[in-house]
């Protein structure tokens, strides 16, 4: 039994006036919200989110955020779901609830692990940046008196003083630009990503940031919260999993997009230690491949080259045992004797399979971690050879693997435009012979899984016939979207919602 | 000098002591680590007992750390930690020719006055921070503890971004332009081309004869664009003179000679600080409860010392621990670190002590 949404309304203007609950039109979704809604509402909210939010990730790929393609798409589907999407309108309640109480059930269903916490707060910040910039001069200063983050303006003497070493420091502000602009004196610890950057001028323990970089103030802060936040949840998160309702929807929400993260092997013991140098011609992913070479080559690799391929290779099923064997077998080749590794490397194996320390079971690293985090320095083999190796090298490996020329020009335009997923894809297309591979990459292990399937012959690829070897975009997971959402009616059954969840998010 | 009043204002948080996490390292690589005590006394005394190969330093956490196993998981936090700056001459193997990984010496060594010049200007300078102790680790590199309250305070975030502001060298054995630079400079990396500047000639060019022979100089004109190159003909005889002749070719390009479009060219710069930028180890400074070994604990690879900025003289003869009388360190070749190290917590102390005396006099409390 349902209300229709003007009942709905009705019986809040009963219970009073709770428009001033969103005095803008966005905010820093710092309290929950307490009515009670339905499940059938608590479903659709969701799942309307979570479009949006992959929505926000796929424009993120495709084009430069900020330019007014990106904003146009990210405003028409802000329309289309109903979520607030123009700063200046006064009356849209509703939209603000739902972006608002949606925020919420998502931060349930994210905030389990590491991969999702991090997915979740990206795809957040950058609909976040979005909706900032697009309030006016005058709603973005109510907005910052409203969290509480208005900071001092330096004086005009100040300013003159400094003026060489403030337009040295801000990108894009010649001197006379910079007597233009206000520049507003913040500590480091709010300026933390302006400061990491080196975007603003530093001295004596302050940032001096122009005006127009406060947004980056902002989103810093608001990353803070939401991280907090998102920790914190996941501490009383038990107290929900108990709700027998709840439980399935928010662990099918979270699965549902990530995919799986490939900690439960299904082939655990099922390759071989002398497989390894064939699989990783065959199967692995650039990364993995040049981390074997290294390994092969070096008998060593650094911490973070053990993380990075150790992991996968859990995930590919090396046993705990196998892995023991494997990099024992490598490292008392060169310069570790088997008391070193016994003592020094076999505990941090362990305690990657779980058996030692806190006994977590580490899950192998995703392409966005390995991405995003730990870039390599001197002596490092891990990262991704996409992002972290200079343009000419990557070409010179591809060469020496024997991509095409053509094939190389195509991935290396992709690194270019710094989609590195799409550049990884592009090599997986390039050395398994086919034209699409018709899912797109986020996971190392799932690059080996699928080369595994596909050169046993278990899955079918439709071979293009008329391929002129021309490169498009590749945008198919945006089309799907497209295609297949149409409006969600707030009656319609659970069953049908998941399948079709399952549906839109197995296209891409 | 100190010129707050010496009075009986605590100079330390009561506790902060007992919070401390220390680690041992005892024989055959044996890790102790969550230690913790009481009170310096108990410390001295178990050190007496055990007499550790090595001590390392590690946080203060919520809880005393020797009993963190009876607190419930996850409770049990590190609160605090000095920032700490790890720099290993290891991580110049790309860029040196004299030695390679733990080997050291005083040509390169000059590295590592660079790396203490750059940073320890840009910490005072530019993130506003006052007391910072410089050690030798004792094997290949230095350490660098910064101590003042608000920066131990500082949350892994923040440390991180600290250490990236500070850092210029990026990629690793993929990448061999590893400093790339464009217009605005940033101050921060003109400061530091200018301490570079001190010592280029001398280590670089005359030490390291970067551009002494073929297969040295292709190391250097890698990172260097075409359209700057000199031939490789010319008539130039050692390095000072090639580098003299490059870095011209260069500078020429800087005001509005390069197309407007290509934007100025810091060639020369990108090869001084690639060659002698500090590398830091960002792993080391942002986990608060990464350990570090303490100032003053012998190296247990080489039986050196720990001890401020001096590299080549003889380990000293390490004073018997457990001495009666504890000024005897005072007649080791120990003494004049002691001193410096003395005349740090001196100074720490001192401003804690005006600190709180400021304190107190702005509540009216007397």
């Amino acid at each position: 039994m349902e209300f229709s949404s003007r009942e709905r309304q009705k019986l809040w203007r009963l219970a009073g006036d709770r428009r001033d609950q969103y005095p803008h039109s966005l905010q820093f979704y710092l309290e929950p919200p307490t009515e009670s809604i339905s499940l059938v509402e608590f479903e659709s909210f969701a799942v309307d989110r979570l479009k949006l939010l992959k929505v926000v990730e796929n424009l993120g790929v495709s084009y430069v955020r900020g330019t007014d393609v990106y904003k146009t798409k990210l405003a028409g589907e802000l329309r289309k779901l109903k979520f607030p999407y123009r700063a200046l309108a006064e009356d849209d309640y509703e939209a603000r609830r739902k972006d608002h109480i949606s925020h919420f059930i998502l931060r349930l269903a994210y905030c389990q692990s590491e991969d999702l916490r991090r997915w979740f707060l990206q795809q957040e910040m950058d609909l976040f940046r979005y909706r900032f910039n697009e309030l006016t001069g005058g709603l973005m200063q109510k907005f910052l008196e409203h969290v509480n983050l208005s900071f001092e303006a330096i004086g005009e003497d100040l300013k003159n003083e400094l003026a060489n070493e403030l337009s040295a420091s801000t990108p894009g502000f010649s001197l006379p630009k910079v007597k233009e602009q206000m520049f507003y004196k913040v500590g480091l610890a709010d300026a933390v990503d302006l400061f990491r950057a080196r975007r603003v001028y530093i001295k004596d323990g302050f940032a001096y940031v122009p005006f127009k970089e406060i947004d980056v103030i902002v989103l810093n802060n608001y990353r803070t919260k939401l991280s907090k936040a998102l920790a914190l949840t996941a501490r009383s998160l038990p107290s929900i999993q108990s709700d027998e309702r709840l439980q399935p929807l928010l662990n099918h929400l979270s699965h549902s997009y990530v995919g799986p993260d490939y900690s439960v092997q299904k082939n655990t013991g099922k390759i071989s230690l002398d497989q390894i140098d064939a699989l990783s011609v065959k199967s692995f992913p650039l990364c993995m491949r040049q981390l074997h070479r290294a390994l092969r080559d070096s008998h060593h690799l650094r911490h973070g080259g053990r993380m990075q391929y150790g992991l996968f290779l859990k995930g590919i099923g090396l046993t705990l045992e196998q892995a023991l064997e494997f990099w024992k077998k490598e490292f008392i080749r060169g310069k570790v004797d088997a008391d070193k590794f016994d003592k020094g490397y076999a505990y941090s194996i362990r305690h990657s399979y779980g058996k030692e320390g806190k006994r977590t079971d580490y899950t192998p690293y995703s392409c966005m971690k390995i991405i995003m985090s730990n870039p390599p320095s001197q002596g490092d083999y891990h990262g991704c050879p996409f992002r972290h190796s200079d343009p000419e090298l990557l070409k010179q490996k591809l060469q020496s693997y024997k991509i095409s020329p053509s094939g190389i020009t195509q991935v290396l335009e992709l690194v270019k435009g710094m989609h590195y997923q799409l550049a990884c894809q592009k090599y997986f297309e390039l050395t398994h012979d086919v034209d699409d591979i018709g899912f797109s990459l986020n996971h190392p292990n799932q690059y080996f899984t699928e080369s595994q399937k596909l050169l046993s012959g278990g899955r079918e690829l439709k071979k293009e016939f008329n391929n002129s070897g021309s490169f498009q975009q590749k945008n198919n997971s945006q089309e799907s979207i497209n295609s297949s959402s149409t409006p969600t009616s707030s009656n319609a059954k659970t069953d049908t919602e998941l399948e079709e969840l399952e549906a839109y998010f197995t296209e891409d | 000098p100190c010129t707050a009043r010496p009075s009986r204002v605590p100079a330390v948080v009561k506790n902060y002591f007992q919070l401390r996490e220390f680690s041992f390292t005892l024989r055959d690589d044996v890790y102790l680590r969550f230690q913790s005590f009481s009170s310096p006394q108990e410390l001295e005394r178990e050190l007496q007992k055990i007499n550790p190969y090595k001590i390392d330093i590690g946080a203060v956490y919520s809880h005393r750390p020797n009993q963190h196993n009876t607190v419930h998981l996850g409770a049990f936090q590190p609160q605090e930690k000095e920032l700490v700056f790890d720099i290993d001459m290891t991580d110049y193997d790309d860029v040196r020719t004299c030695c390679s990984s733990a080997d050291i010496c005083s040509k390169c060594w000059t590295l590592m006055t660079i790396a203490i010049r750059i940073i320890d200007r840009a910490l005072v300078e530019d993130l506003g921070v006052r007391h910072r102790l410089w050690v030798y680790s004792g094997r290949r590199g230095v350490h660098c503890w910064v101590c003042d309250d608000a920066v131990r305070k500082w949350s892994p975030a923040l440390r991180a971004a600290a250490v990236e502001y500070l850092s210029l060298v990026k990629g690793g054995a993929d990448t061999v332009k590893k400093v790339t630079l464009s217009h605005p400079v940033h101050p921060f990396i003109r400061r530091s081309v200018d301490v570079v500047e001190k010592y280029f000639e001398e280590y670089a060019l005359l030490g390291q004869d970067i551009l002494g022979s073929p297969e040295k100089w292709d190391k250097v004109l890698a990172l260097i664009p075409e359209d700057i190159l000199p031939s490789r003909s010319c008539s130039k005889k050692d390095s000072v003179q090639r580098w003299e002749l490059l870095r011209a070719r260069v500078e020429r390009s800087r005001p509005g000679g390069r197309a407007a479009a290509q934007g100025p060219c810091y060639a020369d710069w990108e090869v001084m600080l690639q060659f002698c930028f500090p590398r830091l180890d960002i792993n080391v400074s942002k986990g608060l409860g990464h350990l570090l070994k303490s100032p003053f604990s012998v190296h247990p690879k080489t039986g050196g010392w720990g001890v401020w900025g001096v590299w080549g003289s003889p380990a000293p003869t390490p004073a018997p621990v457990h001495s009666p009388n504890p000024p005897d360190y005072k007649k080791t070749s120990l003494a004049p670190y002691v001193k410096v190290f003395e005349q740090f917590v001196e100074g720490m102390e001192c401003a804690r002590r005006g600190e709180k005396i400021r304190q107190s006099d702005l509540q009216g409390d007397f």
